[in-house]
């Protein structure tokens, strides 16, 4: 394995036991759910029972006065937020931030919160939401974004008026915001087109699935101190907001980090812990709320629906000359959705002189929406891809090969501007290219499916510690929580640093007291981020170990090095040392200058961007319309894969996850407005037995922003299986589908519309 | 001078269509204030969203140089999962 400052790694790119894994397979660990606090009181939200409608008023009383209930909160509990973004807050607007906690003049959607109980059961809890009183004036209400951007549309908010177009509107409307980006003239462009494929694609708001619900445990001190304990993305993040949220220095709150199940982006935003915190506060009690999986579907922050417009160009040799798309997002009940890095991702696989990308957002009567893995990009992909796929097809052309034709490349601008460095889609493709599975013949109803998929990964603020224990063993600490196997990754780039073994590096995740601020856990960030904020504190205690060692031989700093966690002289300079290990350099730290500990706090660039290629076989029953994958094989560029068996895990957790959403996914709504489908029952995401072996290739085109040149990982793996599996059933069937999710009787519909 | 790219909908927006700009700016809070100064209202914007600068997405960038020749584009937010 070569890297590194040019020398070997020893531990990077190793597969050892997962430093959490014993206490999640013997239940040990805590998740959410599992913290218990002495007198705690069971806290439960009442929710709106419909789509949009005024609240005429609330009635407590009858609630406050039932044996057992402790604290009744409204939004009357919480401050007023000004209306607005205010300099200073990161693009948050607090007033919606706090109005979908709980619901103040109306309710947005079936669900929302009205107001909440602690008691000291959970029967008693649902009794007094069955006590209190709301009159609601039932409003007419909007679930489809194109009928949300209609003129005359039921309007959510009086105070949205659309950003991004020109004269600014002087009336509101759903339509938040338009985004729009382009290279070159591409409407010119198509002229130059042998072929001209344009389509329209819908698809319905899907959940991240997250098997964990949302769940806190607050507790409020006399002296104004408050504990949370909850599984989130980021413990600082729940600071930061309940924080504000709640007119509380931030000194104040104390967050734990719980073990999290699944957050995929569902979890990078609060939805209880203020509420929990104003009931511990009016009761003087701890309150803890879980979340049911009724609450977590209809209240929390679920993936965008959408309808999109793509048109693309190509000449008949498969070369693509120009290419339009119009992504219109659902936002749900709140300006928030991922419509802007959609139309940026869009047509990130190719390399295109003349394209035009653009977006609306619109409010309508759902929940919240909020970000899941590659937050748009899987939409906009999968109509991308679907057209692209079409044009090979209609030209007779290997899909692959118009794809490496097309495909970006370093130097490759971008739709929203910037070149690319170097990255690994061209690798990607060729590795699918090359694959076994594309001399596998297929048989009757059966189709192979190919798509390519970008995301752009993140960096940002992390901090990590380092402590040496006094044998040479390592505590090392970080305050980013641990979702898909970054505790093991931290503790690999900490052991390779530090020339020690694994075995002796022991990672956790610190509260937030505990440890300098890190950003929520998204954007495939962290084994980037704060992995370099690791290998930074390491450092900091390797320099520190030469500088003690330099002093006790009398030689200059530089003349001790280090190597394979001992220091080392660096030439004939140093004298005849022997090598003194790390443990030995611990031993005597008390009288070197006391204990070892090693500190960075980063705010990182340089993270390089994703691609990943994906290739599948499918058998769609001509009787049913049922689809059963047969194969998926799915190429990914990792920069270097610290812990390759996390990366692998990664992209199939995407990949079956895209597969739930091209294939059967959805939010399915009444008439009325109300969620229909709130349970996993209904709402149907894959298992063990509908999936085949995912089949993870890992690619490794070195990050030159990382010392190590690890990219992100998380996020590209969702991207492009909706369109992998539209196109193979496509070629299956040679019935193209347009909406998602591509259920039986759609598929069924579809393919007797083909006779 | 540095090149600087708002976005299609900031031009539109504050800067009647116009998205280029050369501008003699050191560092991007040097520029945000810059383009305050040319198109009111519109810094909150900016800093609401991403920055770009020589093909690098730069997190919290307030200090970070811009060279004379630099290519600086100002994108819409990005959110991860």
């Amino acid at each position: 394995m070569a890297g590194y400052e040019g020398k070997s790694f020893k531990w990077v790119g190793t597969r050892p036991v997962r430093p959490d894994g014993v206490d999640k397979v013997t239940g040990r660990a805590t998740y959410g759910a599992d913290m218990n606090l002495p007198g705690q009181l069971t806290g439960r939200i009442l929710r709106s029972p419909h789509a949009h409608a005024k609240i005429l008023s609330i009635d407590t009383s009858k609630a406050e006065k039932l044996k057992g209930v402790k604290a009744v909160v409204t939004s009357k509990d919480f401050p007023q937020m000004h209306r607005g973004v205010l300099p200073g807050d990161e693009g948050v607007n607090f007033h919606y931030l706090s109005s979908n906690i709980m619901a103040r003049d109306k309710v947005l959607y079936d669900g929302h919160a009205v107001a909440a109980v602690a008691a000291t059961s959970a029967a008693i809890a649902e009794e007094a939401l069955a006590l209190i009183d709301v009159k609601y004036e039932v409003l007419p209400h909007v679930i489809d974004v194109d009928d949300a951007m209609k003129p005359g549309a039921p309007l959510l908010h009086d105070d949205v008026f659309t950003t991004g177009v020109n004269p600014k509107p002087d009336k509101p409307s759903n339509i938040v915001q338009r985004v729009h980006m382009a290279l070159g003239d591409a409407e010119a462009a198509f002229k130059d087109a042998d072929i001209v494929i344009e389509r329209s694609f819908k698809s319905k708001a899907v959940h991240q699935g997250y098997i964990e619900p949302h769940a806190v445990v607050a507790e409020w001190s006399e002296d104004g101190q408050c504990r949370i304990w909850c599984s989130s993305q980021g413990h600082f993040m729940v600071r930061a907001l309940t924080s504000r949220l709640l007119n509380m220095e931030a000194a104040q709150i104390r967050v734990m980090p719980a073990e999290i199940g699944g957050g995929f982006g569902g979890k990078t935003i609060v939805f209880i812990e203020p509420t929990a915190v104003l009931l511990a506060r009016k009761a003087s009690l701890p309150v803890r709320i879980v979340m049911s999986r009724d609450e977590v579907f209809r209240a929390t922050g679920p993936a965008p629906g959408s309808s999109m417009d793509v048109k693309i160009g190509a000449k008949k040799d498969g070369t693509l000359v120009a290419a339009v798309g119009e992504f219109r997002f659902q936002a749900g009940a709140f300006p928030g959705s991922p419509v802007g890095p959609a139309c940026m991702a869009a047509f990130g696989p190719y390399a295109l002189a003349n394209v035009t990308s653009a977006g609306y957002e619109a409010v309508t009567n759902r929940p919240l929406c909020y970000s899941y893995r590659a937050p748009g990009a899987p939409l906009s992909s999968f109509a991308v891809e679907s057209v692209i796929d079409e044009i090979a097809q209609k030209l007779n052309i290997d899909p692959m090969e118009m794809r490496i034709k097309n495909g970006s490349k370093e130097g490759t601008q971008m739709v929203y501007g910037p070149k690319l460095k170097a990255v690994g889609n061209l690798e990607c493709l060729k590795a699918i290219q090359n694959h076994p599975i594309n001399k596998i013949p297929l048989g009757p109803n059966q189709g192979r499916g190919l798509a390519a998929g970008f995301w752009f990964n993140l960096g940002g603020q992390s901090s990590a510690v380092v402590n040496i224990a006094e044998d040479g063993t390592a505590n090392i600490m970080t305050g980013s929580p641990d979702i898909g196997g970054s505790r093991a990754s931290m503790a690999l780039m900490a052991a390779e640093v530090l020339g020690i073994d694994y075995s002796k590096v022991r990672p956790i995740v610190g509260d937030t007291s505990s440890v300098g601020f890190c950003e929520i856990t998204h954007g495939s960030r962290v084994t980037f981020a704060t992995g370099m904020a690791i290998i930074q504190a390491a450092e900091d205690v390797v320099l520190q170990c030469r500088q003690r060692v330099a002093a006790m031989w009398e030689v200059d700093v530089d003349a001790v090095k280090w190597e394979d966690g001992h220091a080392c002289p660096a030439g004939a300079n140093a004298g005849d040392q022997k090598p003194l290990s790390l443990a030995k350099i611990a031993a005597k730290a008390s009288r070197t200058g006391g204990p070892l500990v090693g500190s960075a706090a980063i705010n990182a660039g340089g993270a390089g961007p994703a691609f990943g290629v994906h290739i599948c076989d499918v058998e769609v029953d001509p009787e049913t319309g049922g689809v059963t994958v047969l194969r998926y094989v799915a190429a990914q560029d990792a920069g270097k894969a610290i812990h390759p068996s996390y990366v692998e895990g990664q992209i199939q957790g995407g990949v079956a996850q895209g597969i739930g959403w091209a294939l059967n996914e959805e939010y399915i709504y009444g008439a009325d407005g109300r969620l229909q489908n709130s349970g996993f029952l209904d709402y149907r995401i894959p298992v063990a037995s509908d999936l085949p072996m995912i089949d993870a290739l890992i690619l490794e085109v070195p990050n030159p922003g990382h010392p190590f040149g690890v990219r992100g990982v998380g996020e590209v793996p969702i991207v492009p299986p909706l369109a992998a599996i539209a196109n193979a059933i496509a070629r299956a069937t040679g019935a193209r589908m347009m909406d998602l999710p591509m259920s039986p009787p759609k598929i069924l519909a579809a393919i007797d519309a083909k006779k | 001078m540095a090149r600087i790219v708002l976005s299609d909908e900031f031009g539109r927006q504050f800067a009647g269509g116009q998205t280029r700009f050369d501008l003699d700016v050191r560092d991007v809070r040097h520029l945000i204030r810059t383009l305050e100064e040319m198109f009111p209202g519109i810094a909150e914007h900016l800093e609401a969203g991403a920055i770009a600068i020589d093909n690098e997405i730069i997190p919290d960038p307030w200090l970070n140089p811009i060279r004379p020749n630099s290519e600086v584009f100002f994108l819409p937010a990005i959110k991860g999962g």
